[in-house]
């Protein structure tokens, strides 16, 4: 999308799904999908492997027919139960999980694959500007097996931005690279979408890069999106269990419910500052993240240690309340304390996460 | 250390020995005078050298022709038949090319079945009208396309079968539709694999005598010999064969360098899924794969069965070329097998630069014509056989005769330089699945490197070593031309009788050694297919996994 093209686009729904439902041979992978995504916005599809996003974003290339439901982008309707546009004609890029380089072409033949029709001179012009986008200049002549994973990986997106799709698919782009080499690169590829101005949607089983690529983040479990929302919603205002256990540290804090706005547990009663909407004494979850709870001398509650991670910055202790409850929580790393010992915590929370508990 | 020099250095002898052949050869290529150079050049050269590129012309567009829309078939498509052809189209691999020589010259000449059946049909007489003449420039080219296609079909396919999903649907993201996508990404993909499979074709083109010689066509081959035996011109004759050496080096290194090309140019990752063609379509593809397995193999193979059945008698004489043949093949393929393990495990142990030279020079004789090998062991070995003579007279004044050159040694050695390349690599590949932690294991708990290879080795390798010796052992028995010109004198094998035979225009009375030779060849193209068949179904369960 250049500048005046996003000026002239007026609505603010740039892909939307509808009642999506897709499987495989009768059996249903993925069902009653909505999710919207506007204009050069960037959404993530997180879940555990098997949850469907993969197939979801198929469908959305057009690998796959939806069983039901409907798919349009930019107001042209993509799929639908009776029709399919070939992925060749939607316009969407995509990069592979296996980056699916052509090991054949060389750099510059891979980036101009998708340029069939482009004057020549338009064409080269192209592909120095993603050279010098994706950060490799001057490795035209380079044949991918010549690369190393992080070059091949930026070359996949140079090549899949190239024609300037109007939606680009990113499925586990970053799942063959090594932990401290797609730390650097995830910020990286964010920026370069911002500076192509393109739609993205990205498939990943990872938090931290759904939280460091997207503006949108819809968290996928058994073929259904539990919540779609900011990163910051899903971590911190979680819609169901599976979405508070699956995204972040945490657990559960038993509780039995005093009133609209408080909460007795281990920890002493807790307390909300907007009301919630379950029943005085019923019995609850309260979820607890490793960052609400805090290392204090001065507390009176007290847990033992029972495990420890050191982390550099600092430990995740794992500890027991005298209730048996275990709980998971940060200190900075000067706070050096021996298996065994205890300690006093205090909660600190801005909000209660409350379920009702299922047993 | 002990054993360590010991293995390396008997590996180093090995290769020495084995490269004593392409030595000699080599040598006449500097040593030869040009006396010679000038004869041949004056006289048969450039017969020679025509014939035989316009021969790997032929062949080249006709196994290209053949192999390649195949293997695109039967790896890309789905159609009636397909599981069928998918190995059945190696079928012809076990027909030597002389053979299917005889066989359709038998069916095709002026006296056959097929141009008896015309004439009497049409109330023609012979000359009246124009009908292929097999025994032609074009027949021989025609005759080896049918038994070589099957090169180039097993490598492209190979390499068409490893194309990834993602590949193609990357090709459609960009634009391209998926057929689009087989045309301009898979193809050209399998294009290192396409040559490499062609150059073996050619290889095997320039190393035929049989049929070049039957169909009397002048080519290097059919011109050693000549210059060989009907001139007596051993220097001539080596200096053809240092000719033929430099075209088959071209075909090594090209072969090389494709085959090093081709596996970059590989793309692992789910396999994609197949285009099915239904109705005409689908029976187009079944007749397209039909053809080559129907000319190639069965048309053959039923009219030797028939010849056999109907004219020829198994009698002593037959059985007698049986137990030539097949001791003569026991015996190679078992010294095949034991220099190979030893060479692949001197490699594994001591991959130095001098193991590896060492291994490398000992499996080159594979891409050797028979007759190559032929002419250079015989020089040395009648060289040393004369000196043996001689000092036996001087100094015990008795006559030993040819010790080396006029028996089955001599025949053994030039079998061990061809095929100890194909024992190799079966050996060496069946090694290679054996993780080096076994061994390090073994020598740990207190085994010295021969235990080792005697308690570890050997059981985990009994599957490879026995491919290894079945698959020397055949090409043993379907080898010719080095055979003629080696074997001790009224030593008879299948081979050379049914290339008597044949010569002698009693094709029938060829048929019953030729179908033999045809049956056992089945064997390591099973094997061969049977491999293929179960690195496709490992391929689907991991794409269930």
């Amino acid at each position: 999308m250049t500048k005046t093209a996003t000026k002239k686009t007026v609505e603010l729904v740039h892909l939307s799904l509808n009642n999506v439902s897709v499987g495989y041979d009768g059996a249903v992978v993925v069902s009653d999908i909505h999710m919207t995504l506007g204009n050069g916005q960037i959404g993530c599809l997180l879940g555990p492997s098997g949850c469907g996003k993969s197939t979801l974003l198929r469908a959305i290339a057009g690998f796959e027919p939806v069983m039901g439901g409907e798919i349009a982008m930019a107001g042209q309707l993509l799929s639908s139960t009776n029709s399919t546009l070939p992925p060749e004609k939607r316009k969407i890029g995509m990069v592979f999980q296996d980056l699916a380089l052509f090991p054949h072409l060389n750099v510059e033949e891979n980036i101009a694959f998708g340029l069939r029709g482009w004057p020549q001179a338009q064409k080269v012009a192209r592909i120095q500007a993603l050279l010098s986008l994706v950060g490799l200049p001057g490795m035209e002549k380079r044949y991918p097996h010549a690369l190393s994973g992080g070059q091949q990986q930026r070359i996949a997106l140079a090549r899949a931005m190239a024609p300037r799709p109007k939606l680009l698919l990113l499925d586990e782009p970053f799942s063959g690279l090594d932990a401290s080499l797609s730390e650097a690169l995830v910020p990286e590829v964010r920026e370069m979408l911002l500076q192509e101005e393109m739609s993205a949607l990205l498939v990943t089983h990872n938090q931290m890069e759904a939280f460091t690529m997207a503006d949108q983040v819809a968290v996928m479990c058994e073929g259904r999106i539990l919540q779609n929302d900011t990163a910051y919603n899903v971590y911190h205002c979680p819609e169901t269990p599976f979405v508070a256990d699956f995204v972040g540290e945490g657990d559960f804090l038993s509780g039995i419910v005093i009133d609209s706005f408080s909460v007795q547990t281990a920890l002493g009663v807790l307390r909300s500052p907007e009301p919630h909407h379950f029943a005085a004494s019923q019995s609850v979850e309260v979820l607890v993240r490793p960052d609400d709870l805090l290392h204090d001398d001065e507390s009176r509650v007290t847990g033992e240690i029972i495990a420890k991670r050191f982390r550099g910055s600092h430990f995740l202790y794992r500890i027991e309340l005298p209730s048996k409850q275990r709980l998971f929580c940060f200190a900075s790393s000067h706070h050096n304390h021996a298996l065994g010992e205890h300690i006093g915590i205090t909660l600190d929370l801005d909000h209660l996460v409350m379920f009702s508990r299922s047993s | 250390m002990r054993h360590v020099s010991w293995l390396g250095a008997s590996s180093v002898l090995i290769a020495a020995v084995l490269a004593l052949p392409v030595l000699v050869i080599v040598g006449f290529v500097f040593s030869g005078s040009l006396d010679v150079w000038q004869h041949l050049y004056e006289t048969v050269l450039a017969d020679y050298v025509i014939n035989s590129l316009l021969l790997m012309l032929g062949v080249s567009v006709g196994v290209l022709l053949l192999g390649v829309p195949t293997a695109w078939l039967t790896s890309i498509c789905d159609f009636p038949g397909r599981w069928l052809f998918s190995w059945a189209l190696l079928l012809p691999l076990a027909v030597p090319a002389y053979i299917i020589a005889y066989t359709y010259t038998g069916m095709l000449d002026a006296a056959g079945p097929l141009q008896t059946l015309l004439r009497e049909q049409m109330g023609w007489a012979y000359g009246d009208y124009w009908f292929f003449n097999i025994r032609s420039l074009p027949g021989a080219i025609v005759m080896l396309t049918l038994v070589l296609y099957p090169y180039v079909y097993l490598l492209t396919r190979a390499a068409l079968l490893e194309r990834s999903a993602s590949i193609l649907e990357a090709g459609r993201t960009l634009g391209y539709s998926r057929f689009q996508g087989l045309l301009v990404l898979s193809l050209p993909m399998a294009r290192p694999a396409i040559i490499a499979g062609l150059t073996l074709a050619l290889m095997e083109t320039l190393a035929d005598y049989g049929t070049v010689q039957y169909f009397g066509i002048s080519t290097f081959t059919t011109g050693i010999f000549r210059t060989f035996y009907g001139f007596g011109d051993t220097a001539a004759a080596a200096q053809l064969a240092a000719m033929l050496l430099s075209f088959v080096v071209l075909l090594i290194v090209l072969e090389r360098y494709s085959r090093r090309r081709s596996r970059y140019y590989v793309a692992k990752g789910r396999p994609a899924t197949l285009v099915v063609l239904s109705g005409i379509k689908g029976w187009l593809a079944f007749g397209i794969c039909l053809l080559p397995l129907l000319l190639g193999f069965i048309v053959p193979a039923l009219q030797l069965g028939y010849w056999s059945l109907a004219e020829a008698e198994i009698d002593r004489e037959f059985i007698g070329l049986i137990w030539n043949s097949f001791y003569l093949a026991c015996i190679t393929a078992l010294l095949a097998v034991v220099l190979a393990t030893l060479l692949a495990y001197a490699k594994r142990l001591h991959p130095k630069p001098m193991v590896n030279g060492a291994v490398a020079t000992a499996s080159m004789g594979y891409a050797l014509p028979g007759t190559i090998i032929a002419i250079g062991i015989i020089i040395p070995l009648t060289w040393l056989d004369h000196t043996l003579i001689a000092w036996a007279r001087q100094w015990f004044s008795a006559d030993i005769g040819l010790v080396f050159s006029g028996t089955l040694v001599a025949l053994v050695f030039a079998y061990t330089v061809r095929f100890l390349a194909v024992s190799f690599g079966a050996v060496e590949s069946g090694m290679q699945k054996i993780k080096p932690n076994i061994d390090n294991a073994a020598r740990l708990l207190g085994d010295r490197p021969l235990q080792v290879l005697y308690k570890i080795y050997l059981p985990l390798m009994k599957g490879s070593i026995l491919t290894a010796f079945l698959i020397v052992f055949v090409d043993t028995l379907k080898e010719l031309p080095a055979t003629l010109i080696l074997r001790p004198f009224n030593f008879n094998t299948l081979a050379v009788r049914a290339h008597e035979l044949a010569s002698d225009e009693r094709l029938a009375d060829a048929a019953p050694a030729s179908l033999l030779i045809v049956l056992v060849g089945l064997v390591p193209v099973i094997l061969l297919s049977r491999s293929i068949s179960l690195t496709m179904n490992e391929r689907t369960s991991l794409h269930k996994g």
